[in-house]
């Protein structure tokens, strides 16, 4: 089975598409001739033509806006922001119409359409490279919001959302990009190359929306992560000792909560993380997920580890990155509660 | 020397109390602005973005290039439409305050706008409209009682009582759904055009947007990607001078006008009197043709006054004249066709009288067939069930355990 890095994964997964479906388009800034700043678009406009693959002006609103026209034509967008830092020009064009446009036309009209941006933090990128703004998205009624972990994943979840006939939100971690990262940031990066989930078949395959993954089988806590904090939360585990179940959420909404729910059952325990800042972040929805359908089976208070409410810092990005020291005391305390 | 700064606050010419007065408005004179070929250079017409196409003059004959773009059968099909769409407003507007409904907004004085153009597009072009354009569903026949169901949110309704009155939706009568949120649908018709382009369709999309609006973001997107794409869209502007209470300067600020926003985008840009449906029709069709020609995208600027109130919820006597309509030199779209009409011999004034009736009647009738299907408050209207579908195409776990909590 062939290797693949995450942006090579998304790269297959557009190009499986375009080949299967004339209707699949993809553009953004960049994403044209030179195939991408992250190189995710690398070689679609040659194969594919500059009317299947093309450069936007810079202007999100438009981007967004163009391929809801396009949706409502028939056409299935895949569009790129090219950093989630920079999605909010557009955020009125995705809550106000593209969440909404088959609900207020009671299926007149709908936006299969894919806002593909790359997100998080760890990259020294500072307050407008690193943001996760994916609580945002999880509030809208109607938008799909995804985050893979890993290009197996990122191939799979990319095709069943351009397949997928609702808007969906594909938060890509950029710090994933070209290999696993654990918030170890003193040692060497490893490549996906040497990773189990860095085998990534050939052709068509979904991994489908709405379904969760346990990473690390555990009996002692539940720890619900997605993107890089995936990798952080096995770090975590490893570095203390602790048996934590760790469950890769992948879609947030709608999310697993069968999968979300069994785990803490069994554990008895549950920590989030996420790297966005924590006030009314996702997290507080999935610690009140926890609370409603486990408070029974719950031996300790739900523990929440996120990014401090503050901008993302430059120079502190260590201190501010949720790492798996932070991780593992959580874990700690989640285990004396 | 103390030079200080000052802020520039524009500033209508006339507040209540004051007299109308549309001075400042240049109306050139009927059949004076030349009809370019279609595939024009753009540099070439910048003088059309300043002007006003006009065709009916003051005798009610049409003069001039742009005239002979439809038939008396036509012209009368429209006098007919626009008078329907009127007799609609006025029958919604009672319907609004005998509390049937919330909410209503009429397009008196801009009823040609609408009608006319529907008439310079085909079955499979796309109207992006606003909330003011009703009369591209009603010149296509769209039934008065399914628009008259969805302002009422009964059980008929085709948008199941999500969407306030008005925001109407039909592809199949190349409508694109409304959005309560202004302008962004004008970026969204430069996208569907796109489509068509890549598709290597024949089939073009109109954009809408009234001259408040035009300050939105989403106005400068859409030109922008619709002039670097070429797409075939016709963008649409109707300066009706105000914006809820807020005239028309505050939007357009120091640009002469509407139209010559287009031409920084190296857009076709025209101006034409919104209030002549012969002229609408013409310049519409100039447009949809360059359009239809993979020439690329026009900027219309209409030029027509909103004679009603902004909506049931506003009252302009707070912040204009209040006979500033009967002020306006472009007068009532309907009447000049009629005169145009009665002038030419292919009307008369007891004949439209007597139309008038029978459009009236036939309002009403439709009306009272809606009313059997509920109004907002009268009997049960769209499910509860409703209330939950559509937001996905299916049904995901969480939205269906929030339906049992409801009851459902």
């Amino acid at each position: 089975m062939p290797r693949m890095t995450m942006i090579e994964a998304i790269r297959d997964a557009h190009a499986v598409m375009m080949e299967a479906n004339p209707d699949v388009v993809v553009f953004g800034e960049d994403v044209g001739y030179f195939g991408g700043v992250f190189r995710c678009t690398a070689g679609l406009q040659e194969r594919f033509g500059k009317s299947r693959c093309f450069d936007a002006p810079i202007n999100e609103s438009g981007i967004v806006g163009a391929a809801i026209g396009m949706a409502a034509y028939g056409l299935r967008p895949v569009v790129e922001i090219q950093f989630a830092d920079y999605v909010y020009p557009a955020y009125d064009q995705i809550v106000s119409e593209a969440a909404r446009l088959r609900y207020r036309s009671a299926g007149d009209f709908t936006a299969p359409l894919v806002v593909r941006m790359p997100t998080g933090g760890g990259i020294f990128g500072g307050q407008t490279h690193s943001q996760s703004p994916e609580a945002l998205f999880t509030h809208v009624s109607g938008l799909k919001t995804v985050v893979p972990s890993n290009p197996f994943d990122a191939k799979g979840m990319l095709i069943a959302a351009i397949e997928d006939n609702d808007p969906v939100i594909f938060l890509e971690p950029k710090r994933l990009y070209n290999g696993p990262f654990d918030g170890h940031h003193e040692r060497p990066v490893t490549p996906w190359a040497k990773h189990p989930l860095g085998e990534v078949p050939e052709g068509r395959y979904t991994v489908p929306l709405g379904k969760g993954e346990v990473r690390r089988a555990g009996s002692a806590v539940t720890v619900l992560a997605y993107g890089t904090m995936v990798h952080v939360a096995l770090a975590a585990a490893e570095d203390t000792g602790i048996d934590a179940e760790v469950i890769d959420l992948r879609t947030l909404v709608p999310l697993d909560v069968e999968l979300i729910e069994a785990s803490v059952k069994k554990t008895g325990r549950c920590v989030v993380v996420h790297e966005a800042t924590i006030t009314s972040g996702f997290g507080a929805e999935l610690v009140a997920t926890v609370e409603e359908r486990c408070f029974y089976h719950l031996e300790a208070p739900i523990g929440r580890v996120g990014g401090w409410d503050t901008p993302y810092p430059h120079a502190q990005e260590w201190n501010y990155f949720p790492g798996p020291a932070r991780v593992g005391e959580a874990l700690t305390r989640a285990m004396e509660g | 020397m103390d030079l200080r700064l000052s802020l520039h606050v524009p500033e209508p010419e006339v507040r209540p109390g004051g007299r109308p007065d549309f001075s400042g408005v240049k109306i050139p004179k009927a059949g004076s602005v030349k009809r370019p070929p279609v595939d024009v250079d753009p540099a070439e017409i910048r003088d059309l973005a300043y002007s006003i196409i006009r065709v009916l003059n003051r005798e009610g004959r049409a003069v001039g290039d742009w005239a002979g773009s439809l038939t008396d059968e036509e012209l009368l099909a429209g006098l007919k439409t626009m008078m329907r769409v009127r007799a609609f407003d006025r029958r919604m507007l009672m319907a609004q305050r005998q509390g049937k409904t919330s909410f209503y907004m009429q397009c008196l004085g801009e009823e040609a706008i609408a009608c006319a153009f529907r008439k310079a597009i085909q079955a499979g072009d796309m109207n992006f409209p606003t909330y003011r354009q009703a009369g591209l569903l009603i010149a296509d026949d769209y039934p008065l009682v399914d628009m008259m169901s969805q302002i009422y949110s009964n059980r008929r309704d085709p948008l199941k009582g999500r969407q306030l009155p008005i925001l109407y939706s039909s592809k199949e009568h190349g409508f694109f759904s409304i959005s309560g949120n202004l302008a962004t649908q004008f970026v969204q018709a430069v996208g569907w055009a796109m489509a068509s382009a890549i598709k290597g369709d024949n089939r073009v999309a109109a954009a809408w947007i009234g001259d408040g609006s035009t300050a939105e973001s989403d106005f400068h997107a859409a030109l922008v990607f619709a002039s670097t794409y070429k797409a075939p869209v016709v963008l649409n502007v109707v300066n009706n001078q105000w914006a809820i209470s807020t005239f028309q300067g505050i939007a357009r600020g120091g640009s002469g006008t509407f139209a010559a926003r287009g031409l920084g985008f190296g857009i076709p840009s025209l101006r034409a009197d919104g209030n002549d449906y012969l002229a609408v029709h013409a310049v519409s069709k100039w447009a949809v043709e360059r359009a239809r020609r993979n020439l690329g995208p026009t900027l219309i600027e209409w030029v027509t006054y909103r004679a009603a109130a902004h909506s049931t919820s506003d009252d302009p006597a707070a912040y204009r004249p209040k006979d500033e309509s009967d002020a306006w030199p472009l007068g009532d779209p309907i009447t000049r066709l009629k005169n145009h009409l009665v002038t030419i011999g292919a009307w008369t004034e007891e004949r439209h009288v007597q139309a008038e009736a029978e459009i009236d009647a036939e309002v009403l009738a439709a009306q009272r067939e809606a009313e059997t299907f509920g109004t907002l408050h009268d009997g049960p209207g769209p499910s509860v069930r409703d209330m939950f579908e559509d937001v996905y195409e299916t049904l995901p776990p969480h939205l269906r355990r929030q339906r049992q909590e409801a009851g459902y």
